[in-house]
């Protein structure tokens, strides 16, 4: 009993030294708070986006006028998502998207328009609805902008005004660009042109191939270099590489910074990008396959290794219960 | 030379020659330890196990690691991590098991004051245990470089940075551990080196002496009792069991060894295997950034407390306080001035001052991490810094004026 | 006789002491200055920065040694220091960018005038002068500086920098 007593001290105060220097010290340390000193709780949305969390920014910032701005913003776009989109009349307004993403790899005002093959599939349809009508209020990344028709994709403006073309749009890409997306796919289009990923083999110009020449293979590295360089001067510095993202930042960090950069990071320039929860999905899953890949194997190991102790404390039990039969 | 008969076994030829009965009566079934013990005092074993674990899995990842700054990142986390096969139980083994084992060491060090066992002859044990403790936190330290992530790189720069105090700058004593400015990759190096042969070299030296000096003295027991352990030998060798004090090292003590270590396992494999962020911090999954300061640097769980000590103080006085709270514990068997070799719980006042030590040092702990910016936390730490410094004088006076307990009680 | 003997052993035993305490003070050395810096890293530690692009306020990072420099040009505004290196008519603070506490790197705040250390929460002001009451003991240190026109080799050092030695402003 004595020893019983015994273990229970040495675990209370284990377990308190750990909740203090984990749980503890990391929530204190991440902790976000206002103008006011009131916790600000940073909680994922589930991957829909309705312009509250910008809102909210603005408001925390006191500037009234782009909380009214925002304000006025996402309401239009709940607008237009209630309207009924036809996808067959939305086919000649995407063919104005395919002017500037045209899947060739060539930077366009900064960065390389991404493809648009699985939009319908892993962004949100609401993202859609407010990235046509303005990129950089969707993409909550205005405060980049003196103007936010600047961002180079505001053209979309001149070209789409009309509410209905917009709905119209939105619907072919949700119909008709939404099949069947690996993890890679969504990887490629969502991320890629701006995060290389090195233990993929990937940079922001795609998968490297395997060159004999070396120096072809130079060729294509001054290539990359010159992208990074764009991408540098457009966003300020090179975004990182993703390689070990999975393992550094936490699954919490990961939802709330890809729903809104903004959130854990005030004033960074990476956008929204607007992913679904399938997409959110399919990138962390490509993401664990570059940065993690043994994950799998270590969750199905781990069971058998502890199952294998939890036998041999039974066995070892036995064995001292049988040795110290005579001692008492 | 002796005289050699034809062995007629391959058991008997090496009893002639090495004499390996004489070396298992000397260091198992005839080494005696007291009765009257609880699983505390398995921990030793503990130590060595995960040591050896550490050894073992430490031994593969020498297979694969590179020790450059470019390249140490990812052969750690991409070629070891995922391609290497079961790179990742190795990785994941070593970096539980070298936060872990600091868990031991210090649940082993309090097991010690709390039951009196570093006086009255067991001085060298305790002293050779210190030492230990340190070459262990060294080689925790050098090895948090080798992956050359976020958390490396800086932890590396702030702890040898320690050395810039004061009257040290003039030396170029950092320039001149670093081999460079900054860490870099003659910094990763030397530190590899250490990692890998010199401190686990002195390590093992450091074992064998802490089993050494424990031979003489003899483990301690629960009341701090002395025991003739002549008598209770003879009295255990001839059936008397029940009657004798002491129980054979093997196999009696070391079938309740294993079993605590059964259980010790279960919880460190749980560990290895869900919940290993507390020993492999991600912001280390970050590579190393010499121009980009992490958000927030704190050192280990396990230095935690050390390091609240230096950082409520400026450079001089800290890096003071630091060098005492580091030496402190090594003086204990001397600054105990009462004779009592007893459980905490008989000796009056001592008690309280256990518990306020083990408080305080858990304070200190969850302090050095928390963030300084918050100025409730900077004043506990201070707080929490100064009991600790002043621990120690008053530790000489409860103990002054300790009563002496009678053998018999 | 016996004990003449082994005085005798004595006296060669200790001679034989003291000559390998010799060779191991030899090898010490030897140890120590293995552990030095290379040559090669001694000699990169020379940068030359151009201060004339610099504008006001806004802080530009050089690297210098492996360290982050702070090159911030002042506003007419902004107090003046002897810390400053005068450039014509232009004030310039040059330091090297880590906390005087541990070494991190402070970030500088724009609308506040300071550098703010994330560590452990130290300031400095635009002059690179601690806050008092913080962590940091001292202010930003000053590299070793020479000017050249509206250039500055770090490493070197030039008459304005031994000035601020011997003033004390720069250790």
């Amino acid at each position: 009993m004595r020893e019983l007593k015994i273990v229970a001290v040495v675990v209370a105060f284990s377990v308190l030294t750990y909740y203090l220097v984990e749980p503890y010290a990391h929530h204190e340390m991440h902790k976000q708070v206002d103008a006011q000193g009131v916790e600000i709780k940073v909680e994922s949305h589930g991957f829909t986006y309705d312009g509250s969390d910008d809102i909210a920014e603005a408001e925390r910032k006191g500037d009234v006028a782009l909380a009214q701005k925002k304000k006025a913003f996402w309401a239009e776009v709940a607008d237009i998502s209630k309207l009924k989109g036809d996808a067959a009349v939305g086919e000649a307004g995407f063919a104005l998207c395919l002017g500037c993403h045209t899947d060739t790899g060539t930077n366009l005002g900064g960065v390389v328009p991404p493809s648009l093959e699985h939009a319908g599939r892993i962004y949100d349809k609401n993202y859609l609805i407010a990235l046509l009508k303005d990129p950089a209020m969707a993409s909550n990344v205005n405060h980049k902008y003196a103007d936010t028709l600047l961002h180079p994709m505001g053209s979309i403006a001149s070209m789409m005004s009309d509410k209905q073309q917009i709905a119209d749009v939105v619907a072919y890409l949700l119909e008709k660009k939404a099949g069947e997306v690996t993890p890679e796919e969504a990887y490629d289009e969502a991320c890629m042109r701006c995060h290389a990923l090195r233990y993929a083999n990937i940079t922001q110009l795609g998968k490297t191939p395997s060159f004999k020449q070396e120096k072809d293979a130079l060729a294509h590295k001054i290539k990359v270099l010159d992208e990074q360089d764009a991408i540098k001067a457009y966003m300020g510095k090179l975004p990182p590489d993703l390689s070990m993202i999975i393992r550094a930042r936490g699954e919490h960090f990961m939802e709330t910074f890809i729903e809104n950069p903004q959130s854990q990071l005030a004033g960074t320039s990476m956008p929204r990008v607007g992913l679904n929860h399938e997409g959110y999905e399919k990138v962390k899953e490509y993401l664990t396959e570059a940065g993690d890949p043994s994950k799998k194997a270590r969750e199905d190991l781990g069971p058998w290794v502890i199952g294998f102790f939890v036998l041999f404390a039974l066995l070892a039990f036995l064995w001292k219960k049988h040795q110290w039969r005579e001692l008492h | 030379m002796a005289h050699f008969e034809k062995a007629n076994s391959l058991g008997e030829w090496f009893e002639q020659r090495i004499g390996l009965s004489t070396l298992n009566r000397v260091l198992n079934t005839e080494y005696w330890i007291p009765k009257d013990i609880n699983f505390l005092w398995a921990m030793g074993m503990l130590l060595a196990a995960t040591f050896g674990l550490l050894v073992i899995s430490g031994i593969f990842l020498l297979m694969y690691y590179k020790p450059d700054s470019n390249l140490a990142f990812d052969s750690v986390n991409y070629t070891i991590m995922s391609q290497v096969g079961y790179g990742w139980l190795w990785r994941h083994i070593h970096g539980v098991g070298a936060s872990i084992i600091f868990l031991v060491i210090y649940i082993h060090m309090f097991t010690g004051i709390y039951y009196g066992s570093y006086k009255r002859g067991r001085e060298l044990i305790w002293l050779s245990g210190m030492a230990l403790f340190v070459a262990f936190s060294a080689e925790a330290f050098s090895g948090y470089m080798l992956p050359w992530g976020q958390m490396s790189y800086w932890a590396g720069m702030v702890i040898t940075n320690l050395f810039s105090g004061g009257s040290l700058e003039a030396y170029g004593l950092v320039e001149w551990i670093r081999g460079d400015y900054v860490p870099g990759d003659a910094f990763l190096t030397r530190f590899f080196m250490l990692h890998v042969l010199l401190l686990p070299l002195a390590i093992i030296g450091l074992i064998v002496f802490h089993f050494g000096a424990l031979r003489l003295p003899h483990v301690n027991n629960q009341q701090g009792a002395e025991i003739d352990f002549k008598e209770a030998a003879e009295l255990y060798k001839a059936g008397k069991k029940k009657e004798s004090k002491v129980i054979p090292f093997s196999p009696v003590f070391l079938s309740k060894d294993v079993f605590v270590m059964g259980v010790y396992f279960i919880l460190f494999f749980y560990l290895v295997f869900y919940n290993f962020e507390f020993a492999m911090d991600p912001v280390n999954f970050d590579p190393a950034d010499g121009l980009k300061t992490p958000a927030h640097i704190y050192p280990e769980w396990y230095f935690l407390w050390s390091y609240e000590i230096l950082r409520p103080f400026g450079k001089d006085v800290g890096l003071v306080a630091f060098g005492i709270a580091q030496l402190a514990l090594f003086f204990l068997p001397f600054i105990d001035r009462s004779p009592n070799v007893a459980p905490a719980h008989k000796r009056g006042l001592f008690v309280v001052w256990f518990w306020v030590l083990i408080i305080d040092m858990i304070v200190l702990t969850a302090m050095g991490k928390l963030p300084p910016t918050d100025p409730t936390f900077a004043l506990i730490g201070k707080l929490a810094a100064w009991t600790f410094l002043a621990l120690g004088p008053i530790l000489v006076l409860i103990t002054s004026f300790e009563k002496k307990i009678g053998k018999g009680a | 006789m016996k004990e003449e003997r082994k005085g005798r052993r004595d006296f060669m035993g200790m001679a034989l002491g003291a000559c390998a305490a010799v060779g191991g003070v030899g090898a010490l050395y030897a140890a120590k200055r293995t552990w030095d810096p290379l040559p090669s890293v001694k000699a990169a530690g020379f940068t030359t920065i151009d201060l004339s692009t610099a504008k006001p306020n806004e802080l530009v990072i050089e690297k210098w040694r492996g360290k982050p420099i702070f090159v911030l040009k002042k506003t007419p505004q902004m107090k003046e220091n002897p810390r400053d290196i005068v450039i014509g008519s232009d004030r310039f603070l040059v330091t090297i960018g880590l906390c005087t506490h541990l070494g991190c790197i402070p970030a500088y705040q724009k609308d506040n005038l300071l550098f703010f250390c994330a560590c452990h929460g130290g300031k400095f002001d635009t002059s690179g002068i601690n806050e008092p009451g913080l962590p940091p003991p001292s202010p930003l240190e000053i590299p070793p500086f020479k000017i050249q026109g509206t250039k500055l080799v770090l490493g070197e050092e030039g008459p304005e920098y031994k000035k601020m030695l011997a003033d004390g402003i720069a250790v």
